[in-house]
């Protein structure tokens, strides 16, 4: 035990410096049960796809309007530019990343039965990333068709 | 105090909605939703790369009377969700916060998504029809 951590076995453990406050019980962080310290990056990702989703959602918007007449050919002309391409791409990554940590949350808590909440959040994960990369793959099979 | 003994808050059934809670789940709720409704994008963006054929098929879902009733639902919760998304984001810079302030932009989601549906669907009306 160092100087600096002055612990009290029955509670919460101050610092002598005042820097920071662990709230963790001693049950609990011998039980290693405490936060995984993600979720800044959990809060701050989500608002970042958040944030690039608004302007590439209101262009899928219009190049969806601009499909709903095309043909086949004309959907894919429209595909084959590398600025479409690009933004489309950027839409569907944003996308599934966007949904997956959202999901994330709705499964962290309505999800209380611990092997469904893992199986869910598994099957959350592998199918954005499956989703993301196929729908990548078909835009580049029409990108560079 | 036994656990079970102890005083327990009432449950959502016993509170009047107000505004606020209800688009609170409705977030949730469209975000799902879409979630979902990505299905279809890949689905049409895979069948873009594959062949007229497979195009065809994807269309013709999305333009039977089943594919537009959720293509409908889809593009109000899109709206919504991105509405109340960017109510949400200015909540996260700090601005907002008062009873007032928050109906009345709950109150401007559901307008403004309302009328971006609308508006979408006009688009489409116009161009000759969904299918």
């Amino acid at each position: 035990m160092s100087d600096e951590n002055v612990r009290n076995q029955s509670g919460p453990v101050a610092t002598t410096n005042a820097r920071a406050v662990d709230y963790q019980t001693p049950l609990k962080r011998v039980l290693a049960l405490g936060s995984a310290r993600g979720g800044t990056h959990h809060f701050i990702t989500q608002r970042v796809t958040a944030l690039a989703l608004i302007p590439l959602t209101l262009w899928a918007l219009a190049l969806a309007l601009a499909l709903v007449r095309a043909d086949y050919a004309h959907a894919r002309a429209i595909l084959h530019h590398t600025f479409a391409a690009v933004w489309l791409s950027a839409f569907v990554v944003a996308v599934f990343w966007h949904a997956q940590l959202g999901l994330q949350v709705v499964i962290e808590d309505y999800v209380h039965t611990r092997w469904l909440e893992v199986v869910s959040q598994l099957a959350v994960k592998f199918f954005c990333v499956i989703g993301a990369l196929t729908a990548v793959v078909a835009i580049g099979r029409i990108a560079f068709a | 105090m036994p656990q079970a003994a102890r005083p327990t808050s009432p449950y959502l059934q016993i509170y009047r909605w107000p505004l606020s809670m209800a688009l609170s789940i409705l977030h949730r709720a469209t975000g799902v939703a879409l979630a979902v409704g990505t299905i279809l994008l890949v689905a049409l963006l895979l069948a873009l790369a594959s062949g007229p054929e497979s195009y065809a098929r994807v269309r013709g879902f999305a333009g039977s009377w089943f594919g537009l009733i959720l293509l409908f639902g889809w593009s109000w919760a899109l709206c919504f969700h991105l509405c109340n998304g960017i109510r949400h984001l200015f909540w996260d810079a700090g601005y907002g916060y008062s009873i007032q302030r928050a109906r009345a932009s709950g109150l401007a989601v559901v307008v403004v998504s309302v009328v971006l549906t609308a508006l979408i669907w006009a688009c489409v009306i116009a161009q000759g029809g969904a299918a």
